[in-house]
């Protein structure tokens, strides 16, 4: 579905020099980039800002040329076919709307059936099944401007799935919407994938976004890729300990030297303990017996490492 | 395909404007008397004058109209490419470059400001003063000119427009220097050619083919020889000079927006 092979992007920028003279230089926003994408797959494309996720995306939607570099997205040239990409891929930016300002989502909705030339039975097939799992009846009727942040993003996402596109790509779509609107978003999204099989590539700040959406992790940073992969895998590569916090039934000490616990913490004056331990020296199955030989358990909970606690060490890695 | 597309936004638009009906009614009287008080400008000069560049003050009135009707259209049809600065800066033509269609059409679909149907309406009403105070030749050639006219200056003035905030992709608060081609365009062909310096007249009758949208066609309507010597053919070329217009115009837009993709904002 993408095809990105060393790809690169460099921006001239110019500073001033004293009144009159200005200095050049060249910036590599991108740097020989590469990575494919299968049809079908979720993937999650992360990194700090200014890390050229959005230009890497400008040059997979077309907006962009490439300074060098081969790409295909959807078996096309994105610069050289940029109008026949637009109808084969949906795009999203969290923050630029492709909606009309002062009408009702329903008018934007049927421009844009003019403008990609959809047939009426799939527009209508199409808008009907977002409207009911996006839950858009209410203010469809309603102009965009009054919308709120939540309600537009699922306009929004909903613009750009009506002529029914192969890829989504999705640019921080879930950047300032609070808990409820993120979560129905992402449930709308994994369906997309999971059930009619939309290939989707999401850059995002907010890594819950990547958990619930997205297997596969292509980390970028200063324009070059550091890591490409299944979340899982990255995480037992930098962040190999895994918690296990038990809650006990009476305070207890000295549970530092269960085999395979490499750190402890103890709260509550010894009721909660938070034992650190490696997935290859031990089990949470073989360190939870070994804690209730020890002490009456009341509660547990095995907590993974935070995924920004994997970018941030892949970060520090380099 | 791309026309009915194209009458679909604008419709969306109208609606859209139509929303705020009192303000909107307002905003179109409000373009007609500014061109209006244009005409009053050139009234109270003649007052104090007889003749302004070998032109009788009815004669003025005729390049003003014509000048004014086409400003008008030209305005209402490609007028929002001044947003075009916001649109860069905020990312919004991004969103254009992802649509299956070309930028220019929808950037000029993109909004239509019908309040300038004030002023077309204005410089209307001008016009049809200054043709029932002048001494037209009328034939079925210079009725057609009379309608010809406001139109190919409209897309003379439309290819300024373009041309001119084209330059806004490479120096992106380019805005004032457009601002100066496309109304200063206007209030050079409001008056006659001859009234300016040569060298100011060549550049605005031939660089930027102003004299082309009044001047000229005013001369064939008045069936009088140019003062400065031209043929009586340029009369009537109009609309060949507003297609060449609009072909130059394209031609830069395009540069324009490889340009912005080559090295983005």
């Amino acid at each position: 579905m993408i095809e990105v092979r060393d790809l690169r992007r460099e921006f001239t920028l110019t500073t001033k020099v004293g009144r009159f003279k200005r200095k050049k230089h060249t910036v590599r926003a991108v740097d020989s980039v590469s990575f494919d994408i299968a049809a079908g797959e979720a993937v999650g494309y992360v990194g700090p800002n200014g890390a050229g996720k959005s230009t890497t995306i400008k040059m997979l939607t077309g907006i962009l040329v490439p300074t060098s570099g081969h790409v295909r997205v959807s078996g096309v040239d994105p610069s050289r076919a940029r109008r026949d990409l637009a109808r084969r891929i949906g795009v999203v930016f969290g923050q630029r709307s492709q909606l009309w300002w002062d009408l009702p989502l329903r008018d934007s909705f049927d421009l844009l059936r003019a403008i990609y030339r959809v047939p009426r039975p799939d527009y209508e097939t199409r808008l009907r099944e977002c409207v009911d799992l996006l839950e858009l009846g209410p203010f469809l009727d309603t102009p965009v401007r009054q919308l709120s942040l939540g309600q537009r993003m699922r306009g929004e996402v909903t613009a750009a799935l009506l002529h029914g596109p192969e890829l989504l790509v999705l640019d921080e779509p879930t950047i300032g919407l609070d808990l409820e609107s993120k979560e129905r978003l992402r449930e709308f999204l994994a369906e997309l994938n999971t059930q009619r099989g939309t290939t989707l590539l999401l850059t995002t700040h907010d890594l819950d976004d990547i958990e619930r959406l997205c297997p596969r992790l292509v980390v970028i940073d200063r324009g070059t890729v550091l890591a490409d992969g299944p979340l899982d895998e990255l995480r037992a590569e930098v962040a190999p300990e895994r918690v296990l916090v038990v809650d006990l039934e009476k305070p207890t000490e000295g549970l530092d030297d269960l085999p395979g616990v490499t750190t402890t913490r103890t709260e509550l004056n010894g009721l909660r303990h938070h034992l650190t331990f490696r997935r290859a020296d031990t089990t949470a199955a073989a360190l939870i017996s070994a804690v209730a030989a020890r002490a009456e358990v009341h509660d547990l909970v095995v907590v993974e490492p935070e995924i920004d606690d994997v970018v941030r060490r892949l970060y520090a890695r380099r | 395909m791309a026309e009915r597309v194209y009458a679909k936004l604008v419709g969306a638009r109208l609606r859209g404007q139509m929303s705020y009906r009192t303000s909107f009614v307002l905003q179109c009287v409000a373009q007609a008397v500014a061109q209006l008080t244009e005409l009053v400008i050139i009234l109270v000069l003649f007052s104090r004058i007889s003749a302004l560049g070998g032109f009788s003050v009815h004669e003025v009135v005729l390049m003003y109209a014509i000048a004014g009707t086409a400003f008008g259209i030209a305005d209402m049809v490609a007028g929002q490419l001044d947003e075009l600065p916001t649109y860069i800066r905020t990312g919004t033509f991004d969103v254009l470059l992802l649509r299956p269609l070309g930028t220019l059409a929808q950037m000029m679909a993109s909004d239509l400001h019908l309040r300038k149907i004030g002023r077309v309406v204005g410089g209307v009403a001008a016009l049809a003063y200054a043709l029932s105070h002048n001494d037209i030749a009328w034939s079925p050639f210079t009725a057609l000119l009379v309608v010809v006219a406001p139109i190919s200056g409209a897309v003379i003035f439309a290819a300024i427009w373009v041309v001119a905030n084209a330059v806004c992709f490479w120096v992106v608060d380019g805005q004032e220097l457009a601002n100066t081609v496309t109304y200063g365009s206007n209030a050079f062909t409001s008056y006659p050619t001859t009234v300016y310096g040569p060298w100011l007249r060549r550049f605005f009758a031939f660089v930027i083919p102003g004299a082309f949208v009044a001047y000229y066609p005013s001369l064939a309507l008045l069936d009088r020889p140019d003062p400065l010597g031209g043929p009586a053919l340029l009369g009537w070329i109009s609309p060949l000079v507003a297609a060449a217009a609009a072909v130059v115009a394209g031609l830069v837009w395009r540069t324009a927006v490889r340009h912005y993709r080559g090295t983005g904002s």
